[in-house]
């Protein structure tokens, strides 16, 4: 695959990983960042902590927008299709996410018309072949995939249907950063920036984190290589006492960002004024909704929803494994009560939740980690 | 948020304003282009898709230029060994050689 | 529990706790697990907790028969390469076989959507003959039912196969030892991404097609060269490749290393996976079989696969260690590893 199979090539995702050795020092303990959970993803499935020295420490941010979106958000969107015999959308990665009555697809299987979608364009499509069904996209990502909601929503209206809406779960990346950064038990040196969320909001908003915070912060790609690259010039960083905002994945990302979605956002969506997120509590200007012109296809004011609180069980940590104050294995019910087959907190429904990422992948290899480490 | 894969167009359909027909590794998959209206790609063009969206035009030029970097990391590696073993140079002129090596490699 | 404790009032352990069946349960993966070790061995079954197979071992005054039985459910009827009649077929040759089994006979249930058009079900009778024909195997008897419109999507089909075992072959997990080596028998992921991308719901076109076919002459082929050095085989359908070795792990209670290099996978298999946020590993095969060995017929086993047409593409995938015990990892070849799980319910495509 092109573009892909250049940045897995193994003799120098080695190089890269001796690099990192090489710049790392050995009196420095380093706490990186990655914000967005396809980062989280990628890190488990290559293998990256196996290559990395003992002294990085890679701590897992807040950018998984099926982690941070409030339970009570999913039974409203699943009341709105029960209470009202519409059909509920959604991207696969909402499908397990358990709400307080089951997730989703055990709706589905209860007999609720719920369909995967892969495109806001899929959603559409339902409802064009389907005219006496109201079709209700479950919309959720960041400013990666609001631009597409956002566009879909612009033709929507300008071909006047009527049996579609969205209920509009996007939130945006900065305010989570900041969040992070306010936070008192939190220590991080820097950054590995949101790659595909920057294709859209380009890297000039991570610019207060190096000015004002005084962190490094390298915008990635996905790849084994662009992390690793992205790794080294942290530490380049550093090591020189450096905070700038650097682009590692320049073949994909421009500095300005992507105007044509940005425009399309700003003409569909407006910030709410505060959100509730999974785990961190209410974030002023994080999240958005659709603007008073685009009201007859915002499912929240077309259809009354309950607008019920779900708060986590007390003994869940989700909120502190999200800020990286705790390791996944550090909660308590991590491997007992929440698996990724029964999940309780969002961190273990998705694949990219740090939770699940490290069962799925790691917490096995920790055990037998400790096996050798006895017989050593 | 995060899945995006780079595929290249291979067709524009006719029919619509903005779809393409976008090949990965021989899968072919519609694409909206209308993310992209101000810099339209065309046929041959690579684009990052994103829930069937092109979210961005694929620099080849930059990606050449970041595989050139990282092929260069262990010439940049024995370069430093052979100048640390005559124990001379200090840690600021190594880097500053290190990066005219790499702009004489890139240029 | 032998019947007279059943007789005394003892009830079998029935751990299986969840309300409803959900689609999970029929997946393949953990779930289905779950469902078969709770509920139905315990009440099922006597005598103590066997490794479940492929298919079992029946004597019948005093001759050992493999029997074994399977349904088949899919979405569309019709796809590129095969159609689920050719499936209900090469699935129960492949169980047995897989099982250290020779088909002598199958005999089928159908259960019809009323509405189905006569053609297509002739269809798949055709296609069923076809695929006995083939395989060498005689279709000897069945039953029909007619449900109602709505129900049955379409057509289920039910079968069940007997056959004689392959001599010297003697598959056992408990047999399976650290060194031996796993291979696969062809590339994988064909089948489940061509029945995905047939449902015409998503809008990608490639050109594949589904794996479906015998596996009964490449078993017969090695089990000629090295049947006693054979320590298990399976055919990875619902769950993948991932599940099996799973299975395996937890049966022999060894570890399996995979080099994520050596796996083959089309590359538009591999591509379709990747637009989709779907594992190979994960995805369902038709017309593959995994294969643990002793390490020193290995490539004698391998040499007899790539002599036969359709057996080019085998190849080692990994071996068994000591360590991660129970557990299947996976390694690059730049030194990353990381743990396949089990599927936990159908493979769900995802954006982020």
């Amino acid at each position: 695959m092109r573009f892909v199979d250049e940045f897995r090539n193994p003799e120098l995702i080695r190089r890269s990983a001796e690099e990192v050795r090489r710049l790392a020092d050995p009196t420095r303990y380093y706490r990186l960042m990655e914000v967005c959970g396809g980062h989280t993803h990628a890190i488990y499935r290559f293998g990256l902590k196996d290559i990395l020295p003992s002294n990085i420490e890679l701590i897992h941010g807040p950018g998984c927008p099926v982690c941070v979106l409030p339970m009570g958000r999913i039974d409203d969107g699943l009341s709105i299709a029960a209470d009202h015999d519409v059909m509920f959308t959604a991207f696969g990665d909402m499908m397990r996410v358990p709400g307080a009555h089951g997730s989703p697809l055990e709706h589905k299987a209860r007999g609720m018309d719920v369909r995967i979608v892969y495109s806001p364009t899929d959603a559409i499509k339902l409802a064009k072949a389907n005219p006496d069904k109201h079709v209700m996209f479950f919309a959720i990502g960041f400013e990666t995939t609001a631009p597409s909601t956002a566009l879909v929503l612009q033709r929507v209206r300008r071909e006047g249907l009527k049996n579609f809406s969205v209920f509009c779960n996007h939130v945006t990346i900065i305010p989570a950063i900041r969040a992070i950064l306010d936070s008192p038990d939190m220590r991080i040196d820097g950054f590995i920036g949101p790659g595909h969320v920057s294709t859209v909001i380009g890297c000039r908003p991570y610019e207060w984190i190096a000015k004002n915070e005084k962190k490094p912060i390298v915008v990635s790609g996905f790849e084994p290589l662009d992390l690793l690259q992205s790794i080294v010039m942290l530490l380049r960083q550093l090591g020189a006492g450096e905070a700038k905002v650097e682009n590692q994945y320049k073949r994909v990302v421009p500095w300005e960002g992507n105007t044509a979605a940005l425009r399309a956002m700003a003409e569909v969506f407006e910030l709410r004024p505060y959100f509730e997120w999974r785990g961190l509590g209410f974030i002023s200007q994080s999240a958005l909704r659709l603007r008073e012109q685009y009201a007859e296809w915002d499912a929240e004011r077309r259809f009354a929803i309950p607008g019920i609180r779900v708060t986590d069980p007390k003994a869940a940590q989700c909120g502190e494994v999200l800020k990286g104050v705790l390791r996944p294995a550090q909660c308590k019910l991590f491997g007992n009560e929440c698996t990724p087959e029964h999940p309780i907190g969002a961190l273990m429904v998705s694949s990219e939740g740090s939770c699940a990422a490290y069962y799925n992948y790691e917490h096995r290899k920790a055990a037998l980690v400790t096996t050798l480490g006895a017989t050593a | 948020m995060c899945l995006a894969i780079p595929g290249k167009i291979v067709e524009l359909v006719p029919a619509s304003e903005s779809l393409a027909v976008v090949d990965v590794v021989g899968v072919r998959r519609r694409v909206d282009l209308g993310l992209l209206e101000n810099d339209k790609p065309g046929v041959g063009d690579w684009v990052l898709i994103h829930v069937g969206f092109a979210m961005s035009k694929i620099s080849e030029q930059d990606a050449m230029d970041q595989m050139k970097t990282l092929a260069m990391l262990g010439e940049t590696d024995a370069a430093l060994q052979e100048v640390r073993g005559y124990g001379l140079e200090d840690e600021k002129e190594i880097r500053s050689e290190e990066r005219d090596k790499a702009r004489a490699a890139g240029a | 529990m032998n019947p007279k404790e059943r007789a005394a009032g003892n009830t079998p352990r029935v751990r299986f706790r969840e309300p409803q069946i959900e689609m999970a349960h029929g997946a393949g993966g953990i779930a289905s697990r779950r469902l078969i070790e709770g509920l139905f061995v315990p009440l099922l079954c006597d005598g103590p907790p066997q490794p479940l197979g492929d298919a079992a071992r029946v004597n019948l005054n005093g001759s050992l028969v493999a029997i074994t039985t399977d349904s088949f459910v899919v979405k569309p009827l019709r796809f590129p390469g095969g159609s689920i009649g050719e499936l209900a077929v090469n699935g129960t040759v492949n169980d047995l076989a897989v099982s250290g089994a020779k088909v002598a006979a199958i005999v089928v249930t159908f259960v019809l959507e009323a509405g189905l058009p006569t053609e297509i079900l002739q269809a798949e009778i055709q296609a069923m003959a076809q695929a006995a024909n083939d395989a060498g195997v005689r279709i000897v008897g069945g039953d029909t039912k007619v449900v109602e419109h709505g129900k049955a999507d379409s057509m289920y089909i039910a079968t069940t196969g007997i056959g004689s075992p392959i001599p010297a072959l003697e598959i056992n997990p408990a047999s399976v030892r650290a060194g031996d080596k796993i291979l696969v028998s062809g590339p994988i992921g064909d089948h489940g991404v061509t029945v995905l991308l047939a449902r015409g719901e998503l809008d990608i076109e490639a050109d594949l097609s589904s794996d479906t076919r015998s596996v009964l002459p490449f078993v017969e082929s090695i089990a000629a060269v090295a049947a006693p050095s054979i320590r298990w085989m399976r055919d990875p359908t619902r769950g993948g490749v991932a599940t099996s070795l799973n299975e395996l792990a937890r049966d022999c209670g060894l570890g399996i290393v995979l080099r994520e290099d050596a796996i083959p996978v089309r590359g538009e298999v591999r591509g379709a996976c990747e637009l989709l946020g779907l594992d190979p590993l994960h995805i369902a095969n038709e017309g593959q079989f995994l294969a643990v060995v002793a390490p020193e017929v290995s490539e004698s086993i391998l040499k007899a696969l790539h002599e036969m047409p359709g057996g080019e593409e085998a190849c080692i995938i990994g071996e068994v260690q000591e360590q991660p015990a129970g557990a299947v990892l996976i390694t690059t070849q730049y030194g990353g590893t990381r743990i396949i799980d089990m599927l936990v319910g159908d493979p769900l495509p995802r954006i982020c």
